[in-house]
């Protein structure tokens, strides 16, 4: 079996009393586009730090290519790093920038001249060397930042939070443009976020962290659809989280009602997590549907209508594109396949163990 | 117009403790004795006794600027780099003679070079020669070394603390080695804080004459004590003021050079 370009094993890291990543393991693969996907304080920033070289792990190792850097010095390490707040030399020029790592390296003149350009036409700066750093716009400086890695061909391209500090408009463009670049490059990229959709819409691979675990790691389309637990599916999109019981295989009971499902092999009258996504949620004539209730909450938000229905003693959320007015009588139904079962952690101990097998 | 008028106090103040005396020493400077006007004050830093002053001023507070700058742009990195309770306690130590009299210090070492002084002795025991160090420029050197340096220090490693940490990051990340990372980043994002550093230490040790006079034995002459004789045993207060006005030439001269670099007022962090 090959190698995998990365390969972090059981890495613990503390500060102080705070355990930031504790025994995580995760193997990147060559010309992946890998995303660590989770809240601020997961340990996301910390791995890619890790790798990076600009912390040591506590405990584990860092194999690149098979080989341990985990004692490496980020200066001698194949990889460049995006920095979340660019982190441009503001007394070097646009073009001094990017050519920064070319010049340590020793590398000629022209070759230096020659990769400048090509690096800015590939972020679509061209003729933008002389310009000053304090010139460019958020958008600018970030284009330089990926130029200034990507010009030294590193092997491995570490970003963080790259897009966080952009506008919503200019995020979504850059969000293809990095996916163009990732193709055109065929370098490997490993990328930090808390935003779920900049996750789903680039990754190869989602890694969902949170609490120095890895909760999940799977396509972004496993990611949503089979979230493996309430963190998940809370965290990747909306969703609604009930209580349950596994009355068999292929039956559950949500609030004494009994919904025929897909899942199976979690036992008999078990409690389970329920996941229904609010899109999978229908609205039916009162009486059609399984569980009835009232509308509650209608908003609309742009391709839909968000609606609250409290029934059976929960408030679900639902978004459809038909409107239906507060108070409106509706029952709700959701087709089989649409229900997502969990397992239920009896208490955080519990899912801590169940994580680290 | 109200709130100008919280400012009158000071204006005052300004006006009687700097523009009014800056003005007499206008005025004495281009008369004479019996106030007639001349440029002979102004044209006596000509003089060889007043030229040599000068030039020993000048020469030996290059040389005590150098060293503040040598020694002080290390030391601003090793706090750049240290913990934050350690960092807060090596400023604090740092700081701590700045906040005694100045004379004090400088008499102090004095005390500590002087013939069977403290250096004297120490080298006596373990055998090696007497060293004259006391009376000879390199005296004056030390003592404006020791008296200017926080005045070096403290603006560089303001300058310092302000690069972020990422900078560094990233120049490592690029391949930089620690050296590099001195040169390419550190240096020259700090010549801001370095520029106001020279200022404070180079003006006050081109017109010191308090150092010289306890270091030097009263036999090596500034230009700062050529004008201090002036005013006190010649009483000449015409002459004093006019090389005082050359002298201020230089100051203006060398502030609007270093000015241009500190873009940032660093200075005004002290």
């Amino acid at each position: 079996m090959k190698d995998a370009l990365v390969e972090l094993q059981h890495i613990t890291k503390a500060f102080g009393e705070n355990v930031v990543l504790d025994d995580l393991s995760l193997a990147i693969e060559e010309n992946e586009f890998v995303t660590l996907l989770g809240p601020s304080g997961c340990g996301k920033s910390t791995t890619i730090r890790i790798v990076g070289g600009f912390e040591k792990p506590d405990q584990g190792r860092v194999l690149f290519e098979g080989k341990d850097i985990t004692d490496v010095p980020p200066n001698r390490r194949n990889l460049n790093t995006v920095f979340q707040k660019y982190a441009l030399f503001p007394h070097l020029t646009v073009g001094q920038n990017v050519a920064y790592g070319l010049v340590i390296s020793g590398k000629t003149d022209q070759y230096i001249r020659d990769k400048v350009r090509y690096g800015l036409k590939l972020v679509n700066l061209a003729g933008f060397e002389d310009r000053r750093i304090e010139s460019l716009s958020g958008g600018q400086q970030q284009r330089v930042a990926m130029a200034r890695a990507i010009v030294n061909e590193p092997k491995l391209l570490l970003l963080d939070e790259p897009l966080g500090a952009l506008d919503l408009k200019l995020r979504e463009e850059m969000e293809y443009e990095l996916r163009n670049l990732k193709e055109e490059l065929g370098i490997t990229f490993l990328y930090v976020t808390h935003d779920q959709e900049e996750a789903l819409t680039m990754s190869d691979k989602v890694v969902v962290l949170n609490g120095g675990y890895i909760q999940q790691m799977g396509t972004p389309e496993e990611i949503y659809n089979e979230p493996e637990n309430a963190f998940v599916a809370s965290f990747i999109g909306d969703s609604n989280i009930v209580p349950g019981k596994m009355v068999r295989d292929r039956l559950v009971e949500i609030y004494g009602v009994p919904f025929p499902c897909v899942d199976e092999g979690f036992g008999e009258n078990r409690p389970v997590d329920v996941v229904i996504r609010p899109e999978d949620l229908i609205l039916r004539e009162p009486g059609a549907g399984k569980l009835d209730g009232t509308v509650i909450s209608n908003i609309f938000i742009g391709v839909h209508y968000e609606m609250q229905v409290a029934a059976g003693g929960f408030e679900w959320l639902v978004q459809n594109t038909v409107s239906h007015p507060v108070g409106e009588h509706v029952s709700l139904d959701v087709i089989p396949e649409n229900i997502q079962i969990m397992k239920r952690p009896a208490s955080e101990d519990e899912e801590a163990l169940a994580l680290d097998v | 117009m109200k709130r100008q008028a919280f400012a009158l106090p000071f204006i005052l103040c300004l006006i009687a403790s700097t523009v009014i005396p800056m003005m007499m020493v206008a005025y004495y400077g281009f008369t004479d004795r019996s106030g007639s006007f001349t440029m002979a004050n102004i044209l006596s830093v000509f003089q060889p006794v007043h030229l040599k002053a000068l030039g020993l001023a000048l020469g030996l507070s290059l040389i005590s600027t150098v060293v503040c700058l040598l020694l002080a742009f290390p030391l601003a990195l090793i706090l750049r780099d240290s913990h934050l309770g350690r960092r807060g306690f090596i400023v604090f130590i740092f700081i701590l003679p700045m906040w005694m009299n100045f004379m004090l210090r400088t008499m102090a070492w004095q005390v500590i070079l002087e013939r069977d002084g403290i250096v004297d002795s120490l080298l006596n025991f373990i055998h090696l020669p007497h060293a004259q160090i006391i009376n000879t420029p390199a005296a004056i050197v030390l003592g404006m070394v020791y008296d200017f340096l926080p005045f070096m220090v403290l603006p560089i490693y303001n300058s310092l603390m302000k690069i972020d940490d990422s900078l560094i990051e990233a120049a490592r990340d690029l391949g930089a080695s620690s050296r590099k990372v001195i040169s390419s980043v550190l240096l020259p994002l700090s010549v801001p804080g370095i520029a106001s550093g020279i200022t404070m230490v180079f003006i006050p040790s081109l017109t010191t004459f308090v150092i010289s006079n306890i270091l030097g034995g009263g036999k090596i002459y500034l230009i700062g004590n050529i004008i201090e004789q002036e005013f006190t045993t010649s009483a000449n207060w015409n002459l004093g003021s006019g090389i005082s006005l050359v002298m201020m030439l230089f100051i203006l001269g060398s502030m609007a050079v270093l000015q241009r670099l500190d873009k940032s007022g660093e200075a005004e962090l002290l």
